[in-house]
């Protein structure tokens, strides 16, 4: 049903249920928000959304207000324009607004209303110096600021709706209400997962990533550091976009080209140990798979579930910790990589590993944390430098003063610096799934996974969960005993959906060998440390982007990268070998629930 | 730790498992605790399946909900307009004097919290106070003394 | 000294003891003539809001839904009221018969008291009449069954959508309408809320008809209202009044003589100062200067004696703290004006900022989300209008 209204003496028809804020998004108008976003639900608090219907003495929260037959709105009357002007000078007022000092200068949305609406000298009493504010950053990951919040409560609902862990919550009431962890417990403390969504949302500096650029900076000036640098798959579809490009566009030759020009001494790639992990898991699947089908050996653990998520691994590390052995124990592709640089790129290139400093460009918070943790040190010394977020990396770019946009495309460094299309894929959600499956059922059938142009789409796409069943048939001899068996697999991402899947697998509704997780809406593109804004039409952009440079690609399945090949016969030996279980396979701490 | 379980789970079975029970749960632990310690917490949002901060969130939302220690009787002063109007401070000020803490603390008996509170619903006999759950109106200093010495002569002779 | 101007009614608190006679009555009417009598009846919302109570019931027996709700809101946290308490402890089975009618008429099968935790101590003796009364309903072969939920020390439980998250266990922080309750209340169900008097109230239309009701009171408010008076008088307590009375009478009645201005509905009422007495009209429609000004029943008097700026101070200590947090307007908004008027009496800021004030109390009244930051404009602005020179010297 159509419901017929006037914005702005504007004629709009749109449908029952719509919002007043959806329905002058259609005629061009845009109304200011704070607490909306079009990942959560409504939450109708800050006030700055508001309009004004005819007839109607109070103001209508537009985000919140359905449409209603007849109404007559105006969103930019005298009145309308006054209370939002005194709602933002109210938000300012409990709002540290050290603009010049914050990293989220000129990003702020808070500060672009209040540039808008001209606060002017005349503003009401400012409250910071009457709050006792704490800034959390013992993190590696995320800094949390109070004096900065206001309380949009954006993060709280991501970390409940999005992401099922409602490690912030809402406390106390009135003046003392605040965003919280449990007991105000420090972020490192808790529950979070550093999945970084809540930053990704967060309209002000409130919450941010903690920064290492300073570092990073100094490593690449100090003369006697060879400083590498990796860069995840899912940074070349979305850089772009922190430095003034449309979402969806690839930029992997200029990335390369300016992580080059910033001085670092190697660019290479994650997307090459995506492809190692893609052996190392998929020969652990089949391991478990011969061990508890064949050996019925019970003390073998599956489904098995993917392990290069860092927010995935800490939820099932506090939520479901009875599952960790589940978990695959190959590590993520930046430690992967991280072991191997202070290790065989050390060797080949005959440099003190001491000497390397090891920096990653990442879609993702978690992955500062997961640098972090004490089990990655495998070279002997921290694996992992420091991880950049996507957006510190735009900020590196412009501190250089590199003209991003016109940069020549530039080729990867070689020795781990070659990939295929399977290590793109990484990226998206499915991406790991399909790559390994691109493997596996080589591995198992001599024949190519039975799709057309490779392409496993059963595992592509938005949907929260994806289920694929793949029944091997004419099987090597060598994997007799998988003749006739349907692998069953099943692909989720956002740590909602991961809780349902793994609460099903609990009850035994689900009967799966092998289940993809990523931790953020949309896999690793969506990640809490991709460019902002996010929202599902963006992560689509991405997410295309992905499969493009996919398709471009001249090797397309993880076990034909040559350098992996070489690394097999050079360095590594096998596969799960005893190398690789020292460099590239970890374990899993159980963790607390508070 | 393990009285502490065992009390929330016998909350738990009497209002059961939803998030509904969260509320008459946390007043279980309140009335027995005389707060809600970080622990008790931990253990309603492993019975309840929520996370620990949501208790945290709903329990900083009510002011009859403490999470810091209080005393066994627990004073709250009206401090509304009216019971103000009608001697609140000096009643007050005569707790203080008695119990030899000021607003907002415990004695170090941990017999006696005094805190103030908002209406009570009392206004035609102001001031008025709570005692735990029990009003007490139109008070005066000598009302007011009265009624302490009362409590603590009962709990001398429990002791 | 006790002036008697207005008459006196004694319709909630007159102990009949004929609830199964009332019921059994009612009952065997249809759903529509019971709706329909209580929309003859003129009964509105008596917490304040003052929705037609037939209406309310209607619209929920109308929802489709295998599971209805009827709560009795008893957070009676306003300052200055007490007149739920005294009806829940006097006559709860007026309450509970309205409830179970209620229940009756839309459908539902379970209701609940949200009594506000300063009533705990009630708890036994309610008990005690709720479990009188299941045996009443189980002679009556209706199945609706009632129970007390306690509230915990939160004003803001009193707004309609916070009680219900409150009840299921979350933080008491209204929702955004709509959808209204009678859509999805409780556990987004429908539901039925009414305060403690309003379902009081409609035992004497089930007794007396809706015609009797109607005649008492004036054009928009009918029937009898329990008023709780206190301040500067000298006969505090609870009165049920007719409806449509002036100030000035009521003053003559109940003031000591002194009084410079009565605080008509609470903390988030208005303040009416002594030259507008003869003019207020105590009933449902309007403002201040409208035909008549609406209370929850809390008539609070101050003499010549007190400074209007520790009353308003008072007032506004108890929003800064009382105010749920989440809009803007009103957490943030609560701070200022409490600040604003302190620095202003220091001299911090100029006296003109109070009008910077009175327009921030005006974006509160149009932009907050519920009726808790809507309504901290009208003690403000009440109080620093007529009473400005307090708020400056």
């Amino acid at each position: 049903m159509k419901v017929n209204l006037t914005i702005d003496n504007i004629a709009v028809s749109v449908d029952e249920g719509s919002t007043i804020l959806e329905a002058a998004k259609q005629v061009s108008i845009h109304i200011p928000t704070l607490c909306y976003h079009e990942d959560l639900c409504v939450a109708g608090n800050c006030r700055v959304c508001v309009v004004e219907q005819t007839g109607t003495n109070r103001l209508l929260p537009s985000c919140a207000m359905p449409v209603s037959e007849g109404m007559d709105i105006h969103t930019n009357s005298l009145k309308v324009r006054a209370a939002r002007k005194q709602v933002v000078e109210l938000l300012i007022s409990e709002h540290n607004a050290e603009c010049t000092r914050c990293y989220k200068n000129g990003k702020c949305e808070l500060q672009e209303l209040s540039s808008e609406y001209i606060l002017g000298d005349n503003g009401f009493i400012d409250l910071i110096p009457f709050k006792k504010y704490t800034i959390d950053n013992f993190s590696p990951s995320i800094i949390k600021d109070d004096s900065k919040c206001i309380r949009c409560q954006r993060c709280v609902r991501t970390c409940t709706e999005l992401q099922s862990i409602s490690a912030l919550t809402v406390a106390h009431k009135g003046k003392e209400m605040k965003i919280s962890s449990f007991y105000d417990k420090p972020m490192y403390e808790v529950v979070c997962t550093n999945c970084g969504q809540c930053v990704n949302r967060c309209p002000t500096g409130a919450l941010t990533e903690k920064i290492y650029i300073d570092q990073v900076w100094e490593a690449i000036c100090a003369e006697d550091k060879h400083v590498v640098v990796q860069t995840a798959p899912a940074v070349r579809v979305a850089l772009g976009e922190a430095l003034g490009m449309e979402p969806g566009e690839i930029i992997t030759g200029k990335l390369v080209s300016a992580l080059r020009r910033l001085g670092f001494s190697a660019v290479l790639d994650t997307d090459f140990t995506a492809d190692l992990t893609i052996i190392e898991e998929g020969n652990e699947l089949l391991q478990r798979l011969t061990k508890v089908l064949k050996d019925g050996d019970t003390s073998v653990k599956l489904p098995m579930t993917t392990s290069c998520s860092p927010g995935w691994v800490k939820f099932i590390e506090h939520t479901f910790p009875e599952y960790l052995d589940n978990v695959s124990t190959a590590k993520s592709p930046q430690q992967m990589f991280g072991a191997l640089a202070k290790t065989f790129y050390a060797e080949k290139l005959k440099i003190e590993p001491e000497n390397i400093v090891s920096v990653s460009i990442m879609p993702c918070t978690a992955k500062k944390f997961e640098a972090d943790r004490p089990e990655m040190q495998s070279s002997g010394y921290k694996d992992v430098d420091f991880v950049l977020t996507t957006r510190e990396l735009a900020l590196m770019i412009k501190q250089a003063g590199i003209d991003f946009l016109s940069l020549p495309d530039d080729e990867y460094d070689s020795i781990m610096g070659q990939s295929t299309g399977a290590g793109v894929i990484f990226g998206a959600t499915g991406g790991v799934m399909e790559a390994a499956l691109r493997t596996a059922y080589e591995v198992v059938t001599g024949r190519e996974v039975p799709f057309k142009n490779l392409e496993v789409t059963p595992v592509r796409g938005m949907e929260e969960v994806k289920e694929a069943t793949i029944k091997l048939e004419n099987v090597l001899p060598k994997w007799d005993f998988l003749e006739g068996v349907e692998l069953k697999t099943c692909v989720t991402h956002g740590l909602t959906n991961a809780k349902k899947v793994m609460e099903a697998v609990k009850s035994g509704e689900a009967n799966y060998h092998f289940i993809e997780v990523m931790a953020c809406p949309g896999g690793c593109l969506g990640g809490g440390g991709q460019p902002i804004p996010t929202n599902l039409q963006i992560r689509q952009k991405r997410t295309e982007a992905i499969y493009q440079e996919d398709r471009l690609k001249a090797i397309r399945k993880s076990h034909e990268n040559p350098e992996v090949q070489k690394i097999y016969e050079e360095f590594l030996k096998e596969p799960l070998g005893a190398m690789s279980h020292e460099l590239l396979h970890t374990h899993y701490t159980v963790r607390n629930r508070q | 730790m393990n009285d502490l379980r065992n009390l929330v789970s016998t909350l738990v079975d009497k209002h059961g498992r939803d998030e509904e029970s969260l509320l008459p749960i946390l007043q279980g632990i309140e009335n027995s605790e005389s707060y809600v310690s970080q622990e008790a917490m931990v253990e309603i949002a492993k019975e309840l399946n929520i996370s620990a901060a949501q208790v945290y969130g709903t329990a900083t939302f009510y002011s009859f909900l403490s999470i810091q220690p209080l005393g066994k009787y627990v004073i709250r002063v009206c401090k509304t307009i009216t019971c103000s109007m009608h001697g609140k401070n000096q009643v007050i000020s005569e707790l203080e004097n008695m119990l030899k803490i000021k607003l907002g603390e415990t004695t170090s008996d941990k017999r006696f919290s005094l805190l103030e509170t908002n209406c009570l619903g009392q206004c035609h006999k102001g001031p008025a106070m709570l005692i735990n759950d029990e009003p007490y109106t139109d008070l005066t200093p000598e009302k007011v003394r009265e009624i302490i010495r009362d409590i603590q002569q009962k709990e001398f002779a429990v002791n | 000294m006790e002036k008697k101007h207005l008459k006196r009614l004694d319709l909630i608190f007159k102990n009949e003891h004929d609830t199964e006679e009332i019921l059994a009555k009612v009952l065997a009417k249809k759903n529509e003539e019971i709706i329909n009598d209580l929309i003859i009846s003129g009964l509105k919302g008596r917490g304040g809001a003052g929705y037609p109570t037939g209406l309310k019931w209607k619209l929920t027996a109308e929802e489709e839904s295998d599971e209805k709700y009827v709560i009795c809101n008893a957070d009676e946290g306003e300052p200055g009221t007490f007149k739920d308490r005294e009806i829940l402890s006097a006559v709860p089975h007026k309450v509970l018969t309205g409830m179970a009618v209620c229940a009756r008429v839309t459908g539902a099968k379970q209701g609940f008291i949200y009594l506000r935790g300063e009533y705990k101590f009630l708890v036994p003796e309610l008990e005690k009449a709720i479990a009188a009364f299941h045996n009443l309903l189980a002679t009556l072969n209706l199945d609706f069954s009632v129970s007390v939920f306690i509230g915990s020390g939160a004003y803001i439980c009193g707004e309609e959508s916070a009680l219900f998250e409150s009840m299921e266990g979350k933080r008491g922080e209204p929702r955004n309408k709509p959808p209204f309750p009678t859509q999805k209340g409780y556990k987004a169900k429908p539901t039925v809320i009414n305060n403690v008097e309003t379902l009081a109230h409609t035992y004497s239309i089930f007794k007396y008809g809706p015609e009797k009701f109607h005649d008492l009171g004036v054009k928009d408010s009918h029937g009898s209202k329990v008023f709780s008076v206190s301040g500067d008088t000298p006969i505090p307590g609870i009165y049920e009044l007719e409806f449509g009375m002036t100030l000035q009478k009521f003053v003559d009645d109940f003031a000591d003589g002194d009084a410079k201005a009565v605080q008509v509905g609470g903390a988030s009422g208005f303040c009416v100062p002594r030259k507008r007495f003869e003019k207020t009209v105590i009933g449902y429609q309007g403002t201040l200067t409208g035909p008549s000004l609406p209370t929850g029943g809390s008539m609070m008097i101050f003499n010549s004696s007190r400074s209007m700026y520790n009353v308003l101070h008072n007032y506004l200590d108890f929003f800064v703290e009382e105010s749920c947090g989440q809009c803007t307007p009103c957490r943030v908004g609560t701070q200022q004006l409490l600040l604003g008027i302190q620095a202003v009496k220091k001299g911090e800021k100029p006296s003109l900022y109070l009008d910077k004030l009175l327009s921030l109390a005006e974006t509160m009244r149009v932009t907050a989300k519920c009726g808790l930051g809507q309504s901290v404009a009208n003690s403000f602005s009440s109080i620093v209008e007529n009473f400005r020179e307090e708020m400056i010297y």
